[in-house]
């Protein structure tokens, strides 16, 4: 049976809604993490009252759930401000935030604003690995003393781990850190390709045994039966089905008011400086092109056991090369998970 | 005669869907629907308007109903809402709502 959250996102596919979005304030940033997808100069972002205007907008066309992210969106000077617009519009705001300027005062202004969840990157447990990851000394505890701040403010925190060889064997601690602490967490097990499409980052990538490893952790995974189970195969309404909610109920908009499908999807679709956010959302023709594209479009992946149960990223595969191909990571992670080699793999 | 005012609790996220309205206590993440009628007096709960005015602007017209009957029901409504946390009941006015109205919707 489908929850009323289910409920609500398919109908807004069917009704083309974009319930979610992220916007990020600014690609600037108080730390300088060593897998960063972004360049971190200011090429010109929105100002308030473009974000003012940007915000009404994405109110009338429906978003719902609204992430202010960057960079470090905190270190907009008019941050508090583009927050408090956005919660008079009614929108469930998220807050992605490195939690460096987050100290006692900050905390109860995010707390005032009524904010659904704060996610943090925290790498490690350790100072030295952590730090050396933002290159910020000093840093982890800045996140972690934040992290208190917010939690006793009664706002939900989550601690978000990216597993690079860095850490790779820190995320029990930083789990156990979290439950500690009153914080959620969640584990990211790939580094994604820089922005601007240069891939040399993926170098920080942990190697197919820690990857393997972590798959097969039930502290990861749950219920590790059905995670790594063999897959079955798509069936019909597997094919039929869209790859990920992004273009579709979903979309990004960078600081300089570039609309994309996601975050991870660098496919530019139009510019709310130049057209409104609706006129983008409806009329786009890279939206419409990403939205024509059912599983079973997808030459390769379409024929892989994996289909129904992968979690093929577009915007990794367009990154990639190719919007209907594979996405490498994924295919690791589907491999690792149950032993099985995609379709993909067996073609090299 | 006595009336109701009511206002949405600040603590809640909402936007409109074609007819209904998705409500989200954010404390509690607790989703919600609401109907049409709902969602009409949840977009005209701003604490200062009269919940028998809502009533005989907004609902009796869209629905050709009884207005003692659409007031009745209308009670019953905001009575259920106010006890899920997620709207304020008071027998006078209260501050305007923090928020505005969720955006309209194809």
């Amino acid at each position: 049976m489908s929850t009323l959250a289910e409920e609500f996102n398919a109908q807004a596919v069917f009704r083309g809604v974009p319930l979610a979005a992220q916007l990020d304030l600014t690609y600037r940033c108080n730390e300088r993490c060593v897998h960063c997808y972004l360049d971190h100069d200011d090429a010109g972002e929105m100002t308030f009252a473009e974000l003012d205007r940007l915000l009404g907008e994405m109110a009338a066309a429906g978003v719902f759930q609204l992430t202010l992210s960057g960079g470090e969106p905190l270190l907009r000077k008019d941050f508090f401000a583009i927050a408090r617009r956005a919660r008079e519009l009614d929108f469930n705001l998220k807050l992605k935030t490195n939690g460096i300027l987050i100290r006692a005062e900050a905390a109860a202004a995010l707390r005032a604003l009524c904010l659904d969840s704060i996610q943090m990157s925290i790498y490690s447990h350790r100072a030295e690995v952590h730090d050396a990851i933002t290159k910020v000394p000093g840093s982890l505890a800045r996140s972690l003393g934040a992290a208190r701040f917010l939690i006793a403010q009664g706002l939900r925190v989550k601690f978000a781990t990216v597993l690079m060889r860095q850490n790779r064997t820190d995320y029990p601690a930083v789990q156990a850190l979290a439950q500690e602490i009153g914080a959620g967490f969640t584990l990211d097990p790939t580094v994604t390709p820089h922005i601007n499409g240069d891939r040399s980052i993926l170098a920080l990538n942990i190697d197919s045994a820690d990857l393997r490893g972590v798959m097969h952790d039930p502290l990861v995974t749950g219920d590790g039966a059905s995670f790594c189970a063999t897959p079955a195969g798509p069936g019909e309404d597997e094919l039929n089905s869209f790859p990920c909610s992004a273009g579709h109920s979903a979309c990004y908009i960078s600081p300089y008011g570039e609309v994309y499908p996601c975050v991870q999807f660098p496919l530019a679709c139009g510019n709310v400086r130049q057209q409104s956010f609706a006129a983008i959302w409806r009329d786009s023709p890279q939206l419409a092109e990403v939205r024509a594209v059912k599983i079973r479009d997808l030459p390769t992946c379409s024929v892989c056991p994996h289909a129904g149960t992968c979690t093929r990223c577009p915007g990794l595969a367009y990154m990639e090369g190719n919007l209907r191909g594979p996405s490498t990571a994924d295919c690791e992670k589907s491999y690792a998970r149950t032993g099985i080699p995609t379709a993909a793999m067996r073609r090299h | 005669m006595s009336d109701k005012f009511i206002r949405r609790s600040r603590e809640t996220a909402a936007r409109k869907l074609g007819d209904e309205t998705m409500v989200l206590a954010i404390l509690d993440s607790t989703l919600f629907s609401l109907n049409e009628v709902a969602s009409i007096v949840w977009a005209a709960a701003d604490g200062q308007t009269p919940l028998r005015t809502i009533v005989t602007n907004a609902i009796v017209p869209a629905f050709e109903v009884d207005a003692e009957t659409a007031y009745r029901d209308a009670l019953e409504l905001v009575g259920e809402l106010a006890r899920e946390g997620i709207l304020e009941v008071a027998d006078a006015p209260l501050a305007p709502a923090a928020t505005e109205p969720a955006g309209k919707q194809r």
